[in-house]
């Protein structure tokens, strides 16, 4: 009933093509940005801005990165901690390295650092695809956990082998408190989601999708194949590089290469399968969900009155997560963002199912 | 000399276990087309499963022999792992039939996981021992050709040694039995074997289950070596350049690629290593599958793949 577009026509292409066509989705987006912007800064409470809102951003970013390459382009990466890696560590070098940088400039060559190498390690999708690809794409990961922990310049001859950064500032304005912190990332996330959307919705996004479908077919009606894969490592590891340089700036502030282990890269593709493949919107939902859900597991057996040892909760977790990631396979492959939309329908008809 | 032989050898002897796991994911991939992500957690759960049987069976029934509780723990473990491929079949497998590779990759990445909890939440999270009786001491041979002669390790002889003979087992299976026929055509064409009757449940049951012997194998080779724990299941992870260097459908391309990948990583850590700052080992085998594929996307000795629209 109110979800219903009787009455919205559209008399020009502008109006036909853009992202929310429908005025209700407008007026829910201003709404969330709202309460994004104004209302959690005010509302909530330190802990939860620090450790899971902040969090939640930057993974949703590297997940959206992710979802690139894996959703619209169909090249599946099992690299992605390392392209957040080379952000992080690359960004910390210009940070450390060139006096007065700023700071979004030094998170942008980082990104820019892990394009170079995205589509290095990218190259040899040209060959190679699928199955093979996943491995090779692995074999980032190994190269950059042992670069950034056996060669000392990478650190700065850092003795612990960790890095640190301090004394954060956008235009002089410190990025010091877990509300600063927060809203810088959500800028960033805001922005690149709305470029990412805008990506995939042009020709280019369009190309990457063909050749996901199906890349001989695509090839034979003239999409470059070498073009489109390149762009989509490019653009997927120049999202996740930034992703890696604000975990490693903002969320930890001081870092070692573990942060950045192949454990993060299975989590980034489980966020991206959960959210749903090819949707933007869905690394977002993919990203909460995977912060969320072990708080909540943490949760449950004291509220249920009963208690488990930790070891039990993360074996326990685990196990859920894998089970979850079979289930929505095999139930909902488009993941959670299928549904959203899904409901979206029903909604248009509702109260009258017909 | 003889450091160069015996770092050979140890590469050889380090490679053939890799082959091992290699040959488990080869079986999977040749018979159901699925890359399957979870073989090093299936490694961890068998591996664990045999090290607590062989604890508790002479705790519950009261015996000392070691032996017999080995080959109880054995029988055990491997009835285990046959009701994990069933369920695997069940529950996850057969719904997904006729999806694509990358979708039964991931897949089988969740089965890793909710293996890997599943295992250390029934046996434990400690770090566990297999005593099969494998010789510990290290043999010397050819004292009178070299000064000093040679170290080589029993346990990764003997390990060799049940590796080859493993490997002889599967290769006549898959090559000689009707059973095996059917699992390379299903391997084929999931609908065309479909079609002619073969029945698609069992088979994958089949070979989930031989794949999780092969596993309970090299888990017992490995975790008597190294102790079973949570790593074990990431040594899978240096099984996976093996695989992709003898090409995915290939057994004898996984034994040559183990062996390739065993000695290059040994070789290369001793006279590389100390130029790169060392821990190459861990790349190196990564590295050398993938410049590999540049050259011949598909293995030594997969199969072309030839693309039509």
């Amino acid at each position: 009933m109110f979800y219903r577009e009787n009455g919205q026509f559209k008399s020009s292409y502008r109006a036909d093509q853009q992202i929310l066509p429908i005025a209700q989705d407008r007026i829910a987006m201003l709404v969330l940005l709202l309460v994004a912007f104004i209302v959690v800064p005010l509302g909530v409470s330190d802990y939860w801005m620090r450790a899971i809102l902040t969090p939640f951003l930057i993974l949703s970013l590297a997940a959206l990165g992710l979802n690139i390459l894996v959703g619209y382009c169909g090249q599946i990466s099992l690299g992605t901690g390392a392209f957040m890696a080379v952000g992080a560590y690359a960004a910390y070098n210009f940070q450390v390295r060139i006096d007065g940088m700023p700071l979004i400039a030094s998170l942008l060559l980082g990104g820019l650092c892990a394009t170079v190498i995205g589509v290095l390690f990218g190259i040899p999708s040209l060959r190679i695809k699928g199955l093979y690809l996943a491995v090779a794409t692995l074999a980032a990961q190994f190269f950059t956990d042992w670069a950034f922990l056996r060669i000392q310049w990478f650190t700065n001859n850092s003795s612990s082998g960790s890095v640190s950064v301090a004394g954060l500032n956008v235009f002089g304005v410190p990025i010091e408190s877990p509300v600063q912190k927060y809203l810088f990332c959500l800028a960033f996330v805001v922005v690149f989601a709305l470029l990412a959307k805008n990506l995939v919705r042009s020709a280019i996004g369009r190309e990457w999708m063909a050749m996901r479908d199906m890349d001989v077919a695509a090839a034979v009606i003239g999409i470059r194949p070498v073009y489109a894969k390149l762009t989509a490592f490019a653009v997927s590891s120049f999202i996740v590089g930034v992703a890696g340089a604000l975990w490693g700036f903002i969320h930890l502030g001081a870092w070692e290469p573990a942060a950045f282990s192949i454990d993060r890269s299975f989590q980034l593709l489980f966020m991206v399968i959960i959210g749903g493949l090819g949707s933007i919107m869905g690394s977002f939902f993919g990203a909460a969900f995977i912060v969320l859900l072990p708080l909540f597991l943490n949760q449950l057996p004291s509220w249920l009155g009963f208690s488990i040892s930790t070891a039990l909760a993360s074996h326990l977790e685990t196990m859920i997560f894998g089970a979850l990631i079979v289930f929505f396979l095999i139930v909902e492959p488009h993941g959670l963002a299928r549904l959203w939309s899904t409901a979206k329908e029903k909604l248009r008809l509702w109260p009258f199912p017909h | 000399m003889g450091f160069f032989l015996e770092t050979l050898f140890g590469g050889l002897m380090v490679g053939m276990l890799y082959s091992l796991i290699a040959i488990g994911f080869v079986l999977i991939y040749k018979a159901s087309g699925v890359f399957n992500f979870a073989q090093g957690a299936m490694v961890l759960f068998a591996a664990l499963a045999m090290a607590r049987f062989a604890e508790w069976f002479p705790l519950w029934f009261g015996f000392q022999s070691l032996i017999l509780a080995n080959i109880l723990a054995f029988i055990a473990a491997m009835a285990v792992m046959i009701v994990v491929a069933w369920l695997i079949e069940r529950l996850a497998l057969s719904k997904l039939v006729n999806q694509e590779g990358i979708t039964l990759l991931m897949a089988t990445l969740g089965i890793a996981y909710f293996l890997d909890g599943l295992g250390q939440t029934i046996f434990g999270n400690d770090i566990y021992k297999i005593d099969v009786g494998m010789p510990k001491e290290p043999l010397m041979v050819l004292q009178g050709t070299f000064e000093g002669g040679l170290l080589l390790s029993q346990e990764d002889l003997v390990a060799a040694l049940v590796s080859a003979a493993l490997v002889v087992v599967l290769a006549v299976f898959f090559q000689k039995t009707a059973t095996g026929r059917a699992l390379r055509a299903v391997a084929d064409d999931h609908q065309a074997a479909q079609s002619i009757g073969i029945p698609l449940s069992r088979i994958w049951v089949i070979v989930w289950s031989v794949a999780g012997f092969s596993a309970l194998v090299a888990g017992i080779i490995w975790g008597s070596k190294l102790g079973v724990q949570f790593s074990l299941s990431l040594v899978a992870l240096k099984a996976l350049p093996v695989v992709i260097l003898g090409g995915l459908t290939s057994i004898p391309g996984a034994i040559i690629g183990g062996l390739l990948i065993g000695v290059g990583e040994k070789l290369s850590e001793i006279y590389l290593g100390p130029m790169l700052g060392g821990g190459i080992e861990i790349w190196f085998a990564y590295v050398l599958a993938l410049v590999f594929l540049l050259v011949r996307p598909q293995g030594l000795f997969g199969e072309k793949i030839i693309d039509r629209v």
